[in-house]
């Protein structure tokens, strides 16, 4: 029982029950109908007990047997006659020995009192406590047979015997078969409408529960949304369980995405220790290089060879210095704060790409007070994510900007209608040399990344159809 | 007169006292028959020693019997022989079918009329029949302490041939059985000892053959224990005062069922060959025996 599926039990569980309760009420009804009819039976037996007595009177005070034999099988038909007879009625006479009998082999005429059996003493017991015509029975067990017993009196009262009538259950068994058979008939039926019935709530009680079960066993295989809707919803224990389920599987995607989110800048900031070192590594030597090949320019003596030499050597090194400088982002503090215009700006100068590609742009410039916030980085910011997304967008792409303040935040907000970055890409996004397909814009999120840490904001990638969407938010206030 | 010497003294004195009382109470509630009674009606008494339950019987016979006499016809049926016998003494009867025991005591006032011949003669058996399961019985002897079923106290065949057996073999018949009693009728007798109400019974031999053609089942619980010598046939009998005209005319009749189809299919119905003219001979075996157990009980014991 205990490895059994709720969607099992709680229906069996149900059923039983209902069995149970049907089996009750039958048995109930069973023996009540067994008591009726054997009280019927011997209302019966006392009423035709009563109808004798008198009609064996004249028989009684006249010793004339046969006449008190015709009276009392009178009532008897053919059955009662043989051996097996269920019905017996025997005339006892004031001693209580045998009268007559309708079944004379087993109840001899004259047998004494004492040759008939203990019921025949208990009757005549019975009957002689009692005044009158009262008349007594009982129900010998041994026997299965009900017995009455009817005084016969005299006018005047004197008993002149007795008149036993017994009656075998078994003349009742029809009937009660028949009754139970009705009873049986009528639990069938109700345990045919019951029984589907009970299984069906009794499945609907456990389905939240297996649903629930369902859902737990595939936390982390299955995505999010398909657990939620294996999980019941409702106020009641397994409706709160089915909550607590969902808040876990909120909190738990949550944390996962926390710890990638971490990883992701665990392993930029890695980096952007790594090339700033380097950087300042190759800076220090670099810059001595690049003077003694100036001074070589300047002094040499004038052999083209060696001069051809020193551009190559001078534009390999203000390639490197390039690069380096690229590398190493900064943002410089000392610009001033953020205003509307300096925003509008950006849209003038990225203008041409935008024409190039025939590219439509949606611009929506919200910022109104000046931001606290210095200006250069965030124009660098705004340019590199706006030049990203109309090379994205592609020819007779759209791109969408909007720049808004709100909450002590400044959020830049930029979209494309372009391809979309594939999955596997999106994680890798701001690393340098990511994207080996566009070699020339291969630092433009690097700077942007750097940029947004320096200003202690965050920036948020997403990409679906339709839109490939980058948000920063930047912490600000507005000065008034 | 032995014959009124007979007449007083076969039934046990007992039940002359009642006979006695019996009579007056009869006459006096029998008032209404009486006042019917016109010559035109025959009234014919029957007992059981025929089978006298069988109404569809009755009144074929009865039909039969107007058509030919060419007047009404009136069977009369009582509880005993003794009413019977009673109502004949009072002429509230023309005719009666009694048992040979009956008119050997009443000669006095009965007629014979005509003697039924059951196979081929006058005469009939007294049987001692008991249970079917009972294999031993040969006797009344076997029977002591047990219980006995005659059928009429004046029953030649269920009462006072068996009551002479018992003596000749040397029981009492007082003292022999258990208890005894009366079912007043043969057929009631083979009934009380096919159902072992009684452990014996003494029955008319010709009603047991009868029956057994007839019920098979109900003879086939007994057994024939002992059958008794040969006896007069329970007879016809006209009451004394009847007139010669009327009797003949009777007489005629009865005899003559033999020799119509219709009356020897009513013949067939009563397991009887005919009917034959008068022979007071016939009784003498009932008379003996009547004698005999009175004398017997006039004895001090």
């Amino acid at each position: 029982m205990k490895n059994l599926s709720y969607r099992y039990k709680v229906p069996l569980s149900l059923s039983a029950v209902i069995f149970a309760t049907a089996a009750t009420v039958s048995a109930v009804l069973g023996w009540q109908a067994y008591r009726d009819l054997r009280s019927d039976l011997i209302a019966g037996a006392e009423s035709l007990g009563r109808t004798l007595s008198r009609a064996l009177t004249p028989s009684m005070l006249r010793d004339e047997v046969w006449g008190a034999y015709e009276t009392i099988v009178t009532p008897l038909d053919a059955a009662d006659r043989g051996p097996a007879a269920q019905r017996t009625i025997t005339v006892l006479d004031s001693r209580g020995a045998v009268f007559i009998s309708s079944d004379p082999r087993r109840f001899p005429m004259l047998a004494p009192a004492s040759a008939l059996g203990p019921s025949f003493a208990r009757l005549q017991d019975a009957v002689a406590s009692r005044p009158g015509h009262g008349s007594a029975h009982l129900v010998d067990d041994a026997g299965r047979r009900v017995m009455v017993a009817v005084p016969i009196l005299a006018d005047d009262g004197a008993r002149l015997g007795t008149v036993v009538l017994s009656y075998a259950e078994t003349l009742f068994l029809p009937r009660l078969y028949a009754t139970l058979g009705r009873v049986a008939l009528s639990t069938l039926l109700v345990l045919a409408i019951l029984v589907p019935l009970g299984w069906y709530m009794g499945k609907r009680m456990a389905v939240p529960l297996s649903g629930l079960a369902y859902a737990m066993a595939r936390v982390g295989s299955a995505p999010r949304t398909e657990l939620a809707a294996a999980v019941y919803r409702g106020d009641d224990e397994i409706g709160q369980l089915g909550q607590r389920f969902e808040r876990m599987l909120e909190e738990l995607e949550g944390k996962r995405e926390l710890e990638k989110q971490m990883i992701v800048a665990d392993r930029l900031a890695a980096i952007g220790r790594l090339t700033a070192g380097i950087a300042h590594e190759i800076n220090n030597p670099l810059g001595g290089m690049m003077n003694a090949v100036n001074t070589f320019r300047h002094h040499g003596r004038g052999d083209p060879v060696a001069l051809r030499a020193a551009s190559l050597l001078e534009r390999g090194l203000a390639q490197i210095r390039n690069t380096v400088g690229a590398l190493l982002v900064e943002a410089r503090v000392e610009s001033h704060a953020l205003t509307h215009e300096d925003i509008e700006d950006i849209r003038i100068l990225i203008q041409p790409q935008l024409d190039e590609q025939a590219t439509q742009l949606e611009w929506t410039n919200s910022l109104e007070a000046p931001v606290a916030l210095p200006s250069t980085p965030v124009r660098q910011i705004l340019i590199n994510l706006l030049l990203n997304a109309v090379q994205a967008a592609g020819e007779r792409g759209s791109v969408r900007c909007a720049v808004a303040c709100e909450d002590a935040a400044m959020i830049i907000d930029v979209g494309n209608g372009g391809r979309g970055i594939p999955a596997g890409r999106l994680e890798r996004l701001f690393e340098p040399f990511a994207a080996p397909d566009a070699p020339a814009a291969g630092f433009g999120l690097w700077v942007t990344y750097q940029l947004v840490q320096q200003l202690g904001g965050t920036i948020d990638v997403t990409s679906a159809n339709p839109e490939t969407r980058f948000v920063v938010r930047l912490p600000a206030v507005t000065e008034a | 007169m032995p014959r009124k010497k007979f007449g007083s003294n076969q039934i046990p004195r007992r039940r002359e006292a009642l006979r006695r009382i019996g009579g007056t109470v009869l006459a006096a509630a029998s008032a209404p028959l009486r006042a019917q009674h016109t010559h035109d009606t025959v009234r014919i008494g029957t007992t059981a020693v025929i089978l006298d339950d069988q109404v569809g019987f009755l009144n074929t016979w009865r039909d039969y019997l107007e058509r030919r006499l060419g007047q009404r016809v009136r069977f009369v049926q009582r509880a005993s022989y003794r009413e019977i016998t009673e109502a004949l003494h009072a002429d509230e009867l023309d005719f009666a079918w009694v048992c040979g025991y009956p008119y050997a005591a009443n000669k006095q006032f009965m007629r014979l009329l005509a003697m039924p011949l059951y196979r081929g003669k006058p005469l009939y058996q007294s049987y001692l029949i008991v249970p079917a399961a009972d294999s031993a019985t040969r006797g009344f002897g076997d029977l002591q302490d047990r219980i006995f079923a005659y059928s009429d106290p004046n029953s030649n065949s269920g009462f006072l041939v068996p009551q002479y057996e018992m003596l000749q073999a040397g029981l009492d018949p007082a003292t022999l059985f258990r208890k005894s009693f009366f079912t007043y009728a043969h057929r009631k007798v083979v009934v009380a000892v096919a159902n072992g109400v009684a452990h014996g019974g003494a029955v008319d031999g010709y009603v047991w053959e009868t029956l057994a053609l007839r019920s098979p089942d109900l003879t086939g619980k007994t057994r024939i224990a002992l059958k008794s010598g040969e006896y007069g046939f329970p007879p016809l009998v006209a009451r004394g005062t009847l007139d010669d005209r009327r009797y003949e005319a009777m007489l005629a009749v009865l005899v003559g069922m033999s020799d119509d189809p219709q009356g020897r299919e009513l013949l067939k119905a009563l397991n009887l060959d005919g009917f034959a003219p008068p022979d007071d001979r016939v009784f003498d075996g009932i008379v003996r025996v009547l004698r005999y157990v009175s004398l017997r009980e006039q004895l001090p014991a």
